[in-house]
């Protein structure tokens, strides 16, 4: 019945760092797997420092009108703890999970183009540290990760922080196009015998459709980019209102990528989700179609409600009335993905395992986030929130509870592939509790503060009633997330050289990666079957329950 | 009671934060009942469904389109619900001014100050905002370097101030008070310390204050007063600050004919006195570091007399 693929042994070793060209090996690599696991360090790397700065944040802000920071330093702290986790941590670890994992999923043995995935990492990395080079050349940027002109511009910031932010964004994002790119001719051209595209896994169409969300929307960046740096570089006057620019065009570039980028870390962490909760409850996911639909329309909407970031900046009603409709209606197709999500969960047998963990806490975080981001399509409730704390609240929630989750389920669920050994769940346990209390504790009051009218990004505030004590608390928070992230790095290390076996498929999963070996070796398959369904281990595993007998996918 | 400790955004002394109380009051409710459905169906899975009560699932559907397209028509319609609601706010809120109506005040946001005009008898004050109570007036904000954003909460929406571009907001004090507002955009190292206080006064009060600020600073007979004006010349400070009918060809900081007047000082950092002048002036960059004010490495005598003069200026 079974056609096995047979796919040629291959001759050389696994790459070790133990051998005697280990390091080259990894320098020179080309293999999506090593690549993968070289973004997913940089995120970790990065995230340590961003965290850092976080915890600065979170000590400044602990009582009112503390200085211990000047506000100078307080101003490039911020700005460079938004750009690292969006640009720097977010960023590559999703690119690092589909790099490795998309070839796996769709039985493919390397990505389309090996060496423009190399090159699309090592721009990642190095763009990062030239973002960083910045506080050893005079200073970092200090006008917030979206650097609003004219403050941005050399007569308001002149130190060279925000030449070293553009020419750093600019390099980071020609690494992620081309990682786009390399994704989507994958995901078409390179899938196995029997997986139509209706046939993929959700974490596989997910990227496939958040690469041309990439695609689309880096490029606008980069324009902005490239102008803000001639206007401070050789005195060009894009946004220089008082030499004929607009300080507006930068908030309308930026956000029409801005925006996109929120879904573009937002529709991996979605994909990982929409693997680990079917796993976990032991049922497929209910609604593919729906899903992987609403998806689409995600991206597409993506583009048409920049100016939801611009209610205040005076575009007049008819404008504000256009992207009230927009941003609301992209509210729907992600509101319903909670409805799948649950679906999937519903009588299914729940295996609460800390990837199962994040992903339960990520449905209820994330609709928090979502219901909070309702509030800044309704214009006129945006007149007061935004600029708030209460928009650092949502944010968070947004790119915490739901990015970040979605990347610590996927750790775990995915990390006995990646390494062959197991996680210590009791440690995920720990890491999962003090994080999940951590991280209501500092936000969830943020969004109080935001409404007693504290402005964000300020090194300090008045001692009005209820201010100190609710940052206290805040702060408070902001550290047991950070014992958490120890505590999860501790577990990382110690079950990398300690962890118990894994085997190929420790979670009795159903998607392809989980017959390659563990870890893969260089070829990822030895034999694959033809795929007939969704869920092409289950087919394997239970022959005589397999899906493509029901016939139940349309 | 809440409303007599804690500040918040929804204390309303105008029509137009009435109204988007109202319409925030409808979007907790909507979120609430929302955010609980979700949590209480996820608690009910996590008690209902654990595996360590049933090995495998009861059921093993993959869809239900019925399910499905009707939770997304039912979203869809809270959905446009709120967007009627927001449409309808919004458009009462941002009234176009009548053919030709002039504003009553220009604001304009500085690096980090208030500068107000009121174009009626053409007084120019700074940081504290007088008004007249009752009336919505039509407020025209500027920027004179980044953008800035005017938010009073109290009376009525926030608008930013972008440069090269004028834009217009109502603001309305149905009662005579003091209300807190700041600057609700990023605009750099003092962003923090760029806060705001409007008083609106009963129309007669504010008819006598806007004569006050007509007033002129006549020379002092005093000696050591005397030497303070002479000295604002002197070491410059005359080439960034006026006060009328001394000095007053220069607006790159905020003008100090009556500051002695003003309840605080440095955007709402510090309340206003002889002392907080003197050190504000003898070093501005301790007080608030990033400022554009530099240090004239002033003696300490001179530090006296300018803030005496200063403060003087009522």
């Amino acid at each position: 019945m079974e056609k096995p693929i047979n796919i040629p042994e291959s001759t050389l070793p696994l790459p070790s760092l133990k051998s005697s060209n280990g390091l080259l090996q990894w320098i020179a690599s080309t293999d999506h797997k090593q690549l993968g696991i070289m973004y997913m360090w940089t995120a970790l790397f990065f995230f340590l420092i961003g965290g850092i700065e976080a915890m600065l944040i979170r000590i400044q802000l602990a009582q009112p009108g503390l200085e211990l920071i000047s506000p100078e330093m307080y101003n490039q702290i911020f700005t460079m703890h938004g750009t690292t986790m969006i640009f720097l941590v977010l960023m590559p670890m999703s690119v690092g999970f589909a790099t490795y994992f998309l070839p796996l999923m769709i039985g493919a043995n390397e990505m389309a183009f090996p060496r423009l995935n190399a090159m699309s990492f090592w721009m990642t990395l190095f763009g990062g540290l030239l973002l960083y080079f910045s506080f050893f050349a005079g200073g970092a940027p200090d006008a917030g990760w979206f650097s609003y002109a004219p403050l941005s511009e050399k007569n308001y910031s002149f130190t060279n922080g925000l030449d070293y932010y553009c020419v750093s964004l600019i390099v980071t994002g020609i690494g992620s196009i081309g990682a786009a790119l390399n994704f989507v001719v994958t995901t078409i051209t390179m899938r196995t015998t029997g997986m139509t595209l209706k046939k993929v896994p959700l974490f596989v169409w997910m990227v496939f459709v958040n690469s041309f969300l990439m695609l689309a929307a880096f490029p606008l960046l980069n324009a902005g980019l490239v102008m803000l740096l001639i206007d401070r570089q050789l005195d060009a006057h894009f946004f220089l209102a008082e030499s004929g620019g607009s300080a507006l065009l930068w908030q309308h570039f930026f956000w029409a990528f801005g925006h996109p980028e929120v879904y573009i870390l937002a529709l991996p962490a979605f994909g990982i989700i929409s693997e680990v909760i079917p796993v976990f409850s032991r049922k497929p996911i209910f609604g593919y179609n729906f899903i992987a639909a609403s998806s689409v329309a995600i991206a597409l909407l993506a583009y048409g409600v920049w100016a939801h970031h611009m209610f205040t900046v005076g575009l007049g009603n008819p404008v504000n009335t256009f992207f009230a409709a927009s941003s609301m209606l992209i509210g729907i197709p992600t509101g319903v993905k909670i409805i799948n999500w649950i679906g999937t969960m519903w009588d299914g047998a729940l295996h609460f395992k800390t990837a199962m963990l994040f992903a339960l806490a990520f449905i209820v975080d994330f609709v928090i986030g979502g219901l909070t981001g309702i509030s800044f399509a309704i214009v006129p409730l945006d007149y007061q929130l935004t600029d708030t704390y209460y928009v650092v609240a949502h944010i968070h929630y947004v790119f915490l509870g739901g990015s970040l989750f979605g990347l610590f389920a996927g750790v775990y669920y995915w990390f006995p592939k990646m390494s062959g050994r197991m996680l210590s769940e009791k440690l995920g346990k720990w890491h999962f509790w003090l994080f999940i209390v951590g991280f209501n504790l500092t936000f969830m009051v943020q969004h109080f503060l935001g409404i007693m009218g504290m402005p964000r990004r300020v090194y300090t505030y008045p001692d009005l009633p209820g201010f100190g004590t609710l940052n206290f608390i805040s702060t408070i928070g902001a550290f047991m997330m950070g014992l958490a992230v120890l505590v999860f790095i501790w577990n990382l290390f110690k079950s990398l050289r300690h962890g118990d076996r894994a085997g190929k498929d420790p979670w009795d999963a159903w998607t392809l990666e989980w017959l390659a070996d563990a870890p893969p070796n260089l070829k990822n398959f030895k034999q694959l079957p033809e795929v007939k369904s969704r869920r092409p281990l289950w087919d394997l595993k239970n022959p005589d329950k397999a899906d493509y007998l029901s016939n139940d996918e349309s | 009671m809440l409303e007599s400790t804690f500040t918040h955004i929804f204390q309303s002394a105008s029509d137009d934060t009435d109204l988007l109380n109202r319409l925030f009051f409808w979007f907790f409710i909507a979120a609430g009942i929302v955010l609980l459905t979700v949590t209480f169906m996820v608690a009910y899975i996590i008690r209902k469904f654990s595996a360590t009560k049933r090995a495998t699932p009861h059921t093993h559907f993959h869809d239900d389109r019925k399910v499905e397209i009707r939770l997304t028509i039912l979203t869809s319609l809270v959905i446009l619900l709120f967007l009627f609601f927001a449409i309808q706010t919004m458009w009462r809120i941002d009234t176009p001014p009548a053919e030709g109506q002039k504003p009553d005040l220009i604001i304009t946001g500085h690096q980090w100050w208030w500068e107000v005009y009121y174009p009626e008898n053409g007084v120019i004050a700074a940081n504290e905002i007088h008004l007249p109570a009752g009336k919505r007036l039509l407020v025209q904000v500027e920027s004179a370097d980044v953008i800035h954003s005017w938010w009073v909460p109290a009376l009525g929406r926030k608008m930013d101030m972008v440069p090269g571009h004028t834009n217009q907001v109502w603001v309305q004090a149905r009662e005579p008070g003091t209300y807190e507002g700041m600057c609700s955009e990023f605009c750099g190292a003092q962003h923090a310390w760029m806060r705001v206080q409007v008083i609106a006064h009963e129309p007669a009060e504010f008819a006598a204050w806007i004569k006050v600020q007509l007033k002129k600073i006549n020379p002092p007979g005093d000696s050591l007063l005397l030497r303070g004006a002479l000295l604002f010349k002197e070491k410059t400070c005359s080439n960034c600050h006026s006060v009328k009918g001394w000095s007053e060809q220069a607006n790159v900081g905020p003008d100090l004919t009556h500051v002695g007047s003003r309840k605080k000082l440095l955007g709402n950092k510090e309340p206003n006195s002889l002392e907080t002048l003197k050190n504000w002036i003898a070093n501005p960059q301790q007080l608030k570091p990033g400022a554009h004010m530099p240090n004239f490495i002033l003696s300490q005598d001179e530090v006296d007399a300018i803030a005496t003069w200063l403060y003087s200026l009522k």
